[in-house]
């Protein structure tokens, strides 16, 4: 059964903007974007928003609704008090291009930053044999659609711009969790790196990338926090240091 | 302007537009925080009612000091001074140095006090008040890095509470095969810090997820796998362990004072 509802959309760009309200017909089992879509089409034109599946699964429909980072498309309508405005704006800790379109390209220098995966040199191509408890930590990892909600809601990067050179943020740690991890990868030194280039100290774990991430991938009990541990054991811990000195291994 | 506020972000006055109750967590994070600090100092400095009938707190317990009541020290071994510098040292004081450390740089409770002390932030998309972040890169929360050392040291602590616990199954004679309340707390208690200490990311770490090949160690896979399924519940862990240990030490301070008679079940 149709209804409507009360909505406050931030329009603007890099000079200006501000929240106008609006009010929408939702039908039931609809989401946010559905109705922002519907808005777009009888009310605001020329309103700017990203998407692209619908599906929860291409990432693109990234924003703040009732300022939470979630997905406009998995957001149900319902899921709000009949007389609840909901309030949508872009990703704030990005540079806003449109209304509620943000500039991410700050993820992909990021992204070019991780060193790629390193193939063993006595290995070619198609030889690599791995069995599924060695890459089963990996694969959850790779359930990441890049939405990007980690990123924007990680305080070290949205509440301190200035901390953007130094850090690489959570959607590019489980990426390097994922390499460290991968039984067959040879770079040296990811775990330092990690440290020093990419500001993994700088995470103090409060885990709101896990708690945003709409594929529920435990991100700071799976990937920050093993290895913050990987990194204390070539950096903070003498003895397992020694260890490696001793027997001239960076892991097992 | 920083943050949220910056120049190039779109232009939102509000800290956060957040409609729902955010500041309650932290609220009652730091509620019970520093109800048990408190708690803890004021047990600490006592150095009174830790002991009574094979019943020991775990705020005393190894006790260590020269000042320790006979029977609550394990085999009369005391090789700590009752005074520092002419002041009475607690005995407390000597071994909670240890707990303390663990759930200081425990990864659940940095989470816990960042948020509802510091602010850092108070609640997931509310911004911060600091103006300036090094998160733990510096001194003096690189310190967090030695969380494993503090894991270690809980470790034996352990061994030596579960010793208290069993040792509690005697009657005031001295004669085994005997429960009491008393024993039952000191049994639960103990065995909700195995419970926090087992389910620890530094114990996960370890045992087994330092490993790039899981296939060559079958056991300590086997032995991660367990540990996981602990530390999905590692936040109730340390919630219930630290509970559980308040109310052991409430349970024999009331026992000790003479507040409260300790119930023999047989």
């Amino acid at each position: 059964m149709a209804r409507n509802i009360k909505l406050r959309i931030w329009r603007g760009d890099s000079t200006e903007g501000g929240l106008k309200d609006v009010v929408v017909e939702a039908n039931e089992g609809e989401v946010v974007l559905d109705v922002i879509h519907r808005v777009q089409a009888t009310q605001m034109g020329d309103l700017a928003v990203r998407w692209n599946c619908k599906a929860g699964k291409c990432g693109s429909c990234s924003m703040e609704i009732n300022g939470k980072p979630r997905l406009a498309c998995m957001t149900q309508v319902a899921s709000f008090g009949e007389e609840e405005t909901i309030t949508v704006t872009p990703l704030r800790a990005f540079p806003i291009i449109k209304d509620l379109v943000t500039d991410v390209s700050f993820n992909y220098k990021k992204a070019m930053e991780v060193p790629a995966y390193e193939h063993p040199a006595n290995l070619a191509p198609g030889e690599a044999r791995m069995e599924q408890i060695d890459v089963e930590r990996s694969q959850e990892f790779r359930k990441c659609i890049e939405c990007f909600l980690c990123q924007d809601v990680c305080h070290v990067v949205r509440d301190h711009e200035e901390n953007k050179k130094s850090f690489a943020g959570p959607r590019f740690f489980i990426r390097i969790a994922e390499l460290d991890m991968h039984p067959l990868d040879t770079l040296k030194n990811r775990k330092k790196t990690a440290q020093e280039q990419h500001g993994l100290g700088m995470c103090n774990i409060t885990k709101c990338c896990t708690e945003v991430c709409p594929e529920h991938i435990k991100i700071t009990d799976n990937a920050i926090i093993p290895m913050k541990e990987r990194v204390a054991d070539i950096k903070y811990d003498p003895i397992r240091w020694l260890g490696t000195k001793i027997r001239k291994r960076e892991g097992l | 302007m920083s943050g949220v506020f910056s120049p190039t972000r779109a232009k939102i006055k509000e800290r956060t537009l957040r409609t729902d109750k955010w500041w309650l967590q932290p609220l009652l994070t730091f509620s019970v925080l520093i109800s048990f600090v408190i708690y803890a100092t004021f047990r600490a400095f006592e150095n009174d009612n830790y002991y009574k009938d094979h019943l020991i707190s775990p705020f005393y317990s190894p006790c260590l000091s020269e000042a320790c009541v006979p029977e609550a020290t394990i085999n009369g071994f005391t090789p700590v001074s009752a005074t520092i510098l002419n002041f009475a040292l607690s005995p407390a004081l000597i071994i909670l140095i240890f707990p303390l450390g663990f759930r200081m740089t425990c990864y659940y409770y940095r989470k816990s006090y960042y948020r509802s002390f510091w602010m850092s932030p108070p609640a997931c998309a509310v911004a911060e008040p600091h103006k300036k972040y090094t998160g733990e890169t510096r001194f003096p929360l690189i310190i967090q890095n030695s969380h494993r050392y503090f894991f270690y040291a809980g470790l034996v602590l352990n061994v030596i509470l579960t010793y208290d616990a069993v040792i509690s199954f005697k009657n005031p004679e001295g004669e085994w095969g005997h429960m009491s309340v008393g024993s039952l707390v000191l049994l639960v208690s103990s065995t909700l810090l195995w419970l926090y200490s087992m389910s620890c990311h530094s114990c996960r770490h370890t045992i087994g997820g330092r490993l790039k090949n899981f296939s060559k160690h079958p056991v300590r896979y086997k032995l991660w796998s367990w540990v996981s399924v602990l530390n999905h519940s590692h936040q109730q862990f340390a919630w219930f362990s630290l509970a559980a240990v308040a109310f052991a030490d409430i349970y024999v301070r009331q026992v000790a004072s003479g507040a409260w008679t300790n119930f023999y079940f047989f």
